[in-house]
């Protein structure tokens, strides 16, 4: 017994060091996230749930949801997002797809595709609302190919189709690339030997997308569908620069909260509904897209 | 937070209503006066003292924009003899209150010169945080008596220096001039007529052409607080909940259906008055100074419009003030006086659009836009019917709330068609409590509460 233990000793410990190396090598990241992640969540949480006196109590949330622009705000979010992530999905996808073809020149369109990343929202939305306004670009495009005698109000507050096309146009210009990069990293994660055993057998494109590809990219699909939710749930800027006080948006109502109204407990109140509302939509998300272990890639 | 308490008593607007009311009629024909004269020999005004002031922090709760803000480091500061640190509070904050409030618990200041609005300068003697000017404004001989008495805030004390003063006024694009109701005097409209040209002006182009800057940085709720309500129920407050204020938002609700539809994108309407998306507006002056300056020929400036009870506008008078515990008041001393020149004031209208309080001859360089938006504000001044709606005043804090009070209002009945007496009703209460928890008396054009705080009725 003795001399098994003498000989395993030195063993285990080095094991044991491996072992603990991972939660060092991790720890700089756990303590950023503490301090700057979860810290300031546990403030606003306590801001959300104290009044002005510094006693807990609801009003914060109460002055919240009986506030004229919450349902307003909750609603169009929703709605915002309904309408971007899918079309932002399939775009993203045939964009993805279109890369990894190795066409000639797929390099330019990656360049081409990048740009908007690297704009800010604000400015984004600066720009499409140069685009969209009734004496526009647009407008001015329009009337001189005879499409239309007089310019057309796209911004229109009183159609709130045609603010979400508005809005919805401009996030997908913005951020439909990010996604695609995810996705794209995923697809070259993809051995070829797959798609090509499919081809011999006789798959069509349409085929190896929807048996062999979607599959395999599953993993990929829920981080970047799990990732563009969170930050459907942030938009703001783009909503303020585009609809003015046309319409509005939870982070825009935090915003205004913080900013405008100078009270801090119902803009965390607002920060609170907008964390749990992430959590909620990532949930769901990682239940639905789920890819068992064994199915999984290596 | 300002309480009612004694201090109030002495500061509060009605002390001398009358004498204020005239006087602030009065100063403000003095500027106006100044910019249609001309001034020439500007640059020859009085400058500062020849000795380096050294290093002054000025902080602005006024003139925040990027534009604003380069027209004042690069342009109006310059000739200064000294080392101007010019620090700006982000617009549509509280900051400029929080700050001095915050320098004066910690004990120890940064700010040597405080650049803000009259209602600031109420808040901060209020709370005793402002030292007296009386030295250094008897030194500065240019400005008129009437505007240097508001700055002793009903005291015998001088707490801030009158700096410059603005309003808002009406523009319209020449072109649409043609469909202004026959007999309708452009100098003496009353809202009635005003919306006879809206409806006109949407039937003879097919588009709605009349705007207000309704985005969430535009200043429709001044439109609401100080214009519309009390040229119809005589005050801000009292009347919120009565008879003529529901007249006066079935008003704007009709008055709405002829408003362009991008107005809730709009934050300063000369952008809008230059594209031609619209053809008549309300704003501040110093927001329709460029389309006045770049299209003098094409638009034209004129008064406000006159309700049933008056022809109700809210003046701006900004005012210089020096914190109790400023490091350097007597630098902070030197830029008043540079900022009281006349060269410089001509700078602050020819670049910021806001209008001189000295007396003295501007120069003929003025563009003939800021001429056509001087005589507009002269005649508002002038009006007989005119009636003076101060910015809140004893607000603080919640003044942004105040604000909002009348945004919400527009909102649930213009924007989404709720029913006026049940939205006057909830938001009289909402503006009720701001009044119970921060104890402020009512103000012109309201009538006196006393020591009371303001009373919806």
């Amino acid at each position: 017994m003795t001399s098994i233990a003498e000989e395993t000793a030195p063993v285990t410990r080095r094991k044991r060091r491996w072992e603990v190396l991972p939660y060092w090598l991790i720890l700089p990241t756990v303590v950023y996230l503490g301090l700057f992640f979860v810290w300031p969540m546990i403030q606003s949480f306590g801001l959300a749930l104290r009044d002005e006196t510094g006693g807990w109590s609801f009003s914060a949330f109460r002055t919240m949801v009986d506030d004229a622009a919450f349902g307003e705000a909750m609603s169009f979010t929703f709605l915002l997002i309904l309408v971007i992530v899918p079309i932002q999905f399939v775009l993203a996808f045939g964009m993805a797809l279109l890369l990894n073809a190795k066409l000639r020149g797929a390099g330019i369109f990656l360049y081409i595709f990048l740009l908007p990343l690297a704009i800010s929202d604000l400015a984004a939305g600066i720009a499409w609302s140069a685009i969209f306004t009734e004496r526009g670009y647009l407008n001015t495009i329009l009337e001189g190919v005879g499409v239309i005698d007089q310019p057309h109000i796209f911004l229109d507050p009183t159609s709130r189709t045609q603010q979400v096309m508005a809005v919805a146009t401009a996030e997908i210009w913005r951020s439909t690339t990010f996604m695609m990069v995810i996705l794209f990293a995923g697809l070259q994660a993809i051995p070829r030997d797959y798609v090509e055993a499919a081809e011999v057998f006789g798959a069509g494109f349409l085929q190896r997308v929807r048996h062999v590809i979607m599959p395999m990219l599953k993993p990929s699909i829920q981080v970047a569908i799990l990732l563009r939710l969170i930050f459907a749930f942030e938009v703001f800027a783009v909503v303020i620069a585009l609809t003015g006080s046309g319409a509005t948006v939870l982070a825009a109502e935090a915003y205004k909260w913080q900013a405008t109204n100078q009270n801090e407990h119902v803009a965390a109140a607002y920060s609170v509904v907008i964390l749990g509302l992430s959590l909620a939509a990532a949930a769901v998300v990682l239940v639905v897209l789920r890819t068992p272990r064994e199915r999984r890639l290596r | 937070m300002s309480t009612g308490n004694d201090h109030d008593h002495n500061l509060s607007p009605w002390d001398e209503s009358f004498d204020r009311r005239s006087a602030l009629v009065k100063a403000g024909g003095v500027g106006a006066v100044l910019a249609l004269g001309g001034l020439a020999g500007a640059s020859r005004a009085t400058a500062g003292p020849a000795q380096n002031a050294g290093k002054v922090t000025a902080f602005f709760g006024q003139f925040g924009t990027i534009a604003e803000q380069e027209a004042i480091r690069k342009t109006i500061l310059k000739g200064f003899k000294g080392d101007v640190d010019a620090v700006f509070a982000p617009l549509g904050t509280n900051v400029f209150v929080d700050r001095v409030r915050a320098e004066a618990k910690a004990g120890k200041g940064n700010i040597d010169l405080l650049i803000g609005l009259h209602g600031d300068f109420v808040t901060f003697q209020n709370e005793g945080l402002l030292r007296g000017l009386d030295t250094v404004t008897k030194q500065i001989t240019t400005l008129p008596a009437p505007l240097v008495k508001i700055g002793k805030l009903g005291t015998k004390t001088q707490f801030y220096v009158p700096h410059s003063q603005a309003t808002y006024v009406m523009v319209a694009n020449k072109d649409v001039l043609k469909y202004m109701p026959k007999g309708a005097n452009i100098d003496a409209l009353t809202y009635g007529q005003v919306f006879a040209w809206a409806k006109a002006i949407r039937k003879g182009t097919g588009q709605s052409r009349f705007g207000l800057p309704g985005s969430d940085t535009g200043l429709l709720h001044r439109f609401t607080q100080g214009f519309l309500i009390p040229s119809f129920t005589g005050g801000f407050v009292t009347g919120f909940r009565s008879k003529e204020a529901v007249q006066a938002w079935t008003y704007m609700r009709q008055l709405w259906q002829f408003t362009h539809p991008q107005s809730v994108t709009y934050a300063f309407m000369q952008e809008p008055l230059l594209s031609g998306e619209v053809l008549l507006a309300w704003d501040h002056v110093a927001r329709l100074k460029t389309a006045l300056d770049q299209r003098p020929d094409d638009l034209v400036a004129f008064p406000v419009p006159k309700g049933p009870k008056a022809r109700a506008y809210m003046p701006v008078i900004v005012g210089l003030g020096v914190p109790k515990n400023a490091p350097n008041p007597s630098g902070a001393n030197a830029l008043i006086k540079h900022l009281t020149t006349l060269s410089s004031q001509a700078q602050v209208l020819s670049l910021l659009g806001f209008f001189p309080v000295v007396r003295g001859q501007l120069s003929k360089r003025l563009s003939p836009g800021l001429l056509a938006e001087a005589a507009a504000v002269r005649k508002q001044q002038k009006a007989k019917d005119a009636v003076q709606a101060l910015l809140p005043i004893g607000l603080a804090a919640e003044g942004a709330n105040f604000n909002k009070v009348y945004q919400d209002t527009f909102r649930r009945i213009v924007r989404n068609n709720e029913n006026i007496q049940t939205v006057l009703k909830e938001q009289g209460d909402l503006l009720q409590a701001i009044f119970e928890k921060t104890g402020a008396p009512c103000w012109a054009p309201d009538p006196p509460s006393g020591k009371n705080p303001c009373r919806v009725k």
